[in-house]
């Protein structure tokens, strides 16, 4: 049954990260830039703003330390990047990052894949980066992928989910981002993964990335807020398409994300129109339409 | 209505309104055999009930036209239900010389829409369906009330939950056995959505609601699981999300048949539709309009190589 809602959502904006990196089209530094300025105008309080991995594996974010130094920092708004390993981090903070990101995964087969070691391997490299952000203060958040559905193991079991986002946590993460990566979860499977994690990690320290390609994100988000969680990732006119699923859509729209918020009255401090035409703008430079329902019917109104 | 140890219904009736509202809605017009063949294939899906057309005047809706052929023409199979529009009683008797056993009649909560969509106002309209609705209980002939613009209206804005509530009410009592409340315009949120249920729900007897929500602005399956968290358990789609919205050039209207069955599988409720092949007959339409689906479980399972 509906319990009651938080009444206040923070949106972990990951658009120019996330998004960006899973587009066809590479955009220039300057457009970078100007987009993650746009979107510190809108209200967002988090906006992921680059990775710091090496240009050999994924070229759309090469420009990592000049997008970093290149754009307006808001007091009040924080623009975590991602770093994989040490060298990155340290990258990072030389270019002036306060506050940092790592990835783990409930899947085997796709750590594997992904990045080539286990999932035991891959938190002994993030523990260098705890260490070493612990000593900076610099904040970092966990992300988990595959929570609902490993594109190569199929059905994740939610003890591992919570076992791992457990360890991430007690290593120092401040926030844990529980990612469908492939968008297959649904109400159901949200619930039951959600239920475990939640004895693990308490719910303040939940986050959810939900991906939109079998269209469930928002009924995903809305069962997560039932639970308790009061921070949701999104993308910007749903940038970002999924990498296991050629066409189909990936992360699930800011724009769409707010909508169903404002319309709960939940607070998220976010300007709707002012991220709308961010959205038009990013999507002008990439030469897409918009993969958000909202802004793609208030256009016609 | 059984509930899960969830509180949600064990089982839900989806009602396809694809033929019908999908296709009346899309630029392109499809021939009738084209429109038997998707009907046909949609009854072998496990759909328990098909909206197959509707019986109004071929200048108003000329997607329609072929109406009495299209009746004719499909294959009626065991436990499936082939509901037809009907806005008068000339409709609603040609309906039932072609062989319908089950009408439907249009409602809205805003009256400026009925003025715009059927030129009178909301009370008019229940006279002229009142007619339809009495020479249907003489005949046995059962009959479904849909209410527009429940959640939102497109010329009057917000509509008042207390409003939906009176016209459906009003239905109801004339002797539907089912109103289906429809978020014409897609605009609702499960704020609105909970609120205007909540009004329904005082007058109208929980088993007799369904909803019809579309996708406009993203909101249906967040929608539609509010809807079923508050027992409803009978949900209106459109096979690959076919008819797009007329007050939003190039939006998205209907939900995706398939989409909401891909939820309600993850739920655990039963539905008796076979999701493969509902994406088939929706690959089958979509190719026949030469247009992509708006189903996103359809999208992803085409480019998995699931299907």
């Amino acid at each position: 049954a509906s319990g009651a809602y938080p009444k206040r959502v923070k949106v972990v904006e990951v658009g120019p990260r996330d998004g960006l990196q899973n587009e066809k089209n590479v955009v220039p530094t300057p457009v970078k830039i100007n987009l993650i300025n746009m979107l510190s105008e809108t209200g967002l309080q988090v906006i992921e703003a680059t990775s710091f991995v090496s240009p050999k594996w994924v070229p759309q974010m090469a420009d990592h330390t000049e997008v970093m130094q290149g754009i307006n920092k808001f007091p009040g708004i924080s623009y975590p990047v991602l770093t994989p390993n040490l060298k990155g981090f340290q990258a990072a903070v030389a270019a002036g990052a306060k506050e940092v990101s790592i990835f783990g995964a409930a899947s085997e087969m796709f750590t594997k894949k992904n990045i080539n070691c286990s999932i035991e391997e891959s938190l002994e490299r993030f523990d260098e980066v705890m260490k070493a952000a612990r000593e900076a203060s610099i904040p970092v958040r966990g992300y988990v992928s595959c929570v609902l559905g490993c594109p190569y193991e199929g059905k994740i079991s939610a003890a591992k989910v919570a076992e791992v986002s457990k360890k991430m946590y007690s290593m120092g993460c401040y926030e844990i981002s529980l990612g469908d990566t492939i968008g297959v979860g649904t109400p159901g499977s949200m619930k039951e993964m959600l239920a475990v994690v939640m004895k693990e990690v308490p719910v303040g320290a939940l986050a959810v990335h939900c991906h939109d390609t079998y269209g469930q994100a928002l009924a995903n988000i809305l069962v997560a807020l039932q639970m308790g969680v009061s921070v949701v990732d999104a993308s910007v006119a749903g940038l970002g398409g999924c990498p296991y699923a050629q066409g189909a859509s990936g992360n699930v729209a800011t724009e769409d994300l707010v909508y169903m918020l404002n319309g709960l009255g939940i607070h998220t401090g976010v300007d709707l129109q002012k991220l709308m035409d961010t959205g038009t703008f990013i999507c002008n430079a990439l030469n897409r339409k918009t993969n958000s329902k909202v802004s793609q019917a208030s256009c016609r109104l | 209505q059984e509930l899960q140890a969830s509180g949600l219904p064990e089982y839900i009736k989806i009602v396809e309104v694809g033929p019908r509202d999908g296709l009346q809605n899309e630029k392109v017009i499809v021939p009738t055999d084209i429109k038997i063949e998707l009907i046909n294939q949609l009854s072998k899906t496990g759909l328990p009930a098909i909206e197959v057309t509707s019986f109004v005047s071929s200048k108003w809706v000329p997607q329609m036209a072929d109406h009495k052929e299209v009746m004719r023409g499909i294959e009626r199979h065991p436990g499936v239900q082939y509901p037809v529009l009907t806005p008068n009683l000339q409709g609603f008797h040609s309906a039932i010389a072609a062989g319908a056993t089950e009408v439907s009649v249009f409602g809205a909560a805003s009256e400026s829409f009925s003025k715009m969509n059927i030129n009178c106002s909301i009370e008019e309209s229940i006279e002229r369906f009142e007619e339809v609705i009495k020479s249907a209980r003489n005949m046995n002939i059962p009959v479904r009330g849909y209410v527009s613009c429940a959640l939102g209206c497109p010329y009057e804005g917000n509509i008042a939950p207390d409003k939906v509530a009176e016209v459906s009410k009003r239905l109801y009592s004339m002797g539907c056995y089912e109103i289906s409340l429809g978020d014409t315009i897609g605009v609702g949120t499960p704020g609105s959505m909970k609120k205007m249920l909540e009004a329904v729900m005082k007058e109208i007897p929980l088993s007799a609601l369904a909803v019809h929500c579309h996708d406009t602005y993203g909101q249906a399956l967040a929608n539609i699981l509010t809807a079923i968290q508050m027992g409803v358990a009978v949900v209106d789609s459109s096979v690959a999300g076919l008819g797009g919205c007329p007050y939003a050039k190039g939006a998205t209207g209907n939900v995706a048949t398939e989409d909401v069955i891909y939820m309600l599988n993850g739920l655990g409720i039963n539905t008796g539709v076979n999701l493969c092949a509902v994406m088939e007959a929706g690959n089958f339409i979509c190719t026949a309009l030469n247009k992509k689906t708006n189903s996103k479980v359809a999208q992803a399972s085409f480019s998995t190589g699931t299907i």
